[in-house]
């Protein structure tokens, strides 16, 4: 077949990825359990392990830069490199995140906790399910499962809007409770970001099939200042 | 302690230069040609791709006021040496020219003729179904192997070109802009042919067509031409690396279309 050797090339890229993603997943979900549970080794875990996802994004980076070389891919081999190379980018800050997430759980320490954390593991599941979808939706050329993902961030950044909400009022009833009510804040941040980069994934996905460059903007979260 | 699992090399080049007439064409060329890869040589016309070519097949010999200075070794042996003999290198080191020219005979009789002449003993019918499958042409070609070569198109004849080659066995196969004049499709073909069969044979190819260097070889080696107009070595390396990050200016110069 022409182009056999190209094509095994893009499907080992893909599969790297899909891997990749499969690692942020999980370092996103064991950061909220360090958090829920504080354990602390679990937290130390995620911030080491980082760096191996920063290898891997580097890794699949420069094979795309390599293909779009010694290649020349056009049409739709163009836009899988170029969605793959976003991708692999947006993969890299949401294991950033993740690694916030743990970050923070070692600052809290043994502190004694503000609240059950009741909203924050909610925004923590559905951006993970956002994330998962997102890259089945990549891996299937699914359009249509890719713009359910793109809808499902309004959830997120609501529940991000009752998160803030209620530790303003917190930090306002009770000074003393401003630092651990900070972490949280940043915890809530953080889990809303991924949120957005799985919309960014399915974007992606949908620029890959349809050529056609998307952009979700819904409105951000009410009275919240969007900060990255 | 050698590394068993280390690149073999099939060639190599040492201070090799060329002379046509008074005319220096080559000067000090040196390079090791990998076992099983395909090693692409590029540059601006008149470099000496095809005369450094030439070289490895002795086929300069046939050019009258050709001479060469400095060593060609296969597999470690001289092949300018004395005692060797030019018609046995060229079956162990074949050659594919750019236009196809495949002789004035059947499908079949194009294949075999490398055999007959060797004295081949075998089965002449596998033989030669064994090199038309190995070029990708036997499914166009099994049912009318007695037609004349010239029936089929610039692709198919430059296929049979290869399987012709590729019947007398040959370690190393040279390759002259193999694919230049044949359209988009055919030469995606003979690209991923070459692909294929590089998992056997060792191919050096001389391209002008740098997308093409840089999607079907291993290895590429740029030339250029000096002030006297003499080719000489700019730098050789891995394909990827060459063509994402080249160590010379001239070569980035080059491959991104700034050379003048």
């Amino acid at each position: 077949m022409v182009r056999a050797d190209f094509d095994r090339d893009l499907k080992i890229l893909r599969d790297e990825m899909l891997m990749l993603g499969g690692m942020v997943e999980k370092s996103i979900s064991l950061a909220l359990q360090s958090l829920q549970s504080r354990d602390l080794k679990l937290a130390e875990e995620v911030v080491n392990g980082d760096d191996y996802i920063d290898s891997k994004c580097i890794e699949i980076e420069e094979k795309c830069i390599t293909l779009i070389a010694t290649q020349q891919p056009l049409a739709i081999d163009l836009r899988t490199i170029l969605s793959y190379l976003h991708i692999t980018q947006e993969l890299e800050r949401m294991g950033d995140y993740a690694e916030g997430v743990a970050k923070i759980s070692k600052a809290m320490g043994d502190e004694p906790p503000l609240k059950p954390l009741v909203d924050i593991p909610k925004m923590g599941a559905k951006a993970s399910d956002m994330l998962r979808r997102s890259l089945d939706s990549l891996l299937n050329r699914d359009v249509v499962s890719a713009r359910a993902v793109l809808s499902d961030d309004d959830e997120v950044d609501d529940l991000y809007d009752s998160v803030y909400k209620e530790l303003i009022a917190f930090m306002i009833k009770d000074p003393n409770s401003v630092k651990r009510a900070t972490y949280l804040i940043w915890v809530a941040h953080d889990l809303e970001r991924i949120g957005d980069r799985a919309t960014n994934i399915a974007e992606r996905t949908i620029y890959l099939v349809t050529g056609q460059l998307v952009e979700n903007r819904p409105a951000g979260p009410s009275g919240v200042r969007d900060i990255d | 302690m050698t590394d068993q699992f280390a690149d073999k090399h099939v060639l190599e080049a040492e201070a090799v230069n060329v002379w046509y007439g008074n005319f220096h064409a080559l000067r000090d060329v040196g390079m090791k040609i990998k076992e099983n890869k395909v090693t692409a040589l590029i540059g601006p016309s008149g470099c000496g791709k095809s005369t450094f070519l030439r070289c490895f097949n002795r086929m300069n010999d046939l050019i009258p006021g050709a001479r060469m200075q400095g060593g060609i070794s296969f597999y470690g042996n001289d092949i300018y040496d004395k005692d060797t003999d030019s018609t046995e290198i060229r079956s162990k080191i074949g050659m594919v020219f750019q236009k196809p020219n495949p002789f004035p005979k059947s499908i079949y009789e194009n294949v075999a003729f490398g055999l007959k002449i060797n004295g081949y003993t075998g089965n002449l019918d596998e033989a030669v179904e064994r090199s038309l499958v190995r070029s990708a042409l036997w499914d166009e070609v099994k049912d009318r192997l007695r037609k004349s070569a010239q029936t089929l198109s610039g692709g198919q004849q430059q296929r049979l070109c290869i399987a012709r080659a590729l019947a007398v066995e040959p370690e190393v196969i040279l390759m002259d802009e193999p694919a230049s004049a044949l359209d988009p499709i055919a030469t995606l073909a003979i690209e991923q042919l070459i692909r294929e069969l590089s998992q056997s044979v060792t191919i050096l190819i001389v391209t002008h067509n740098m997308q093409q260097a840089a999607r079907v070889s291993d290895e590429t080696a740029f030339l250029m031409v000096d002030d006297n107009r003499a080719g000489y070595l700019v730098e050789h390396g891995v394909t990827d690396q060459i063509f994402t990050e080249p160590k010379d200016e001239r070569t980035e110069a080059y491959i991104t279309g700034r050379f003048s």
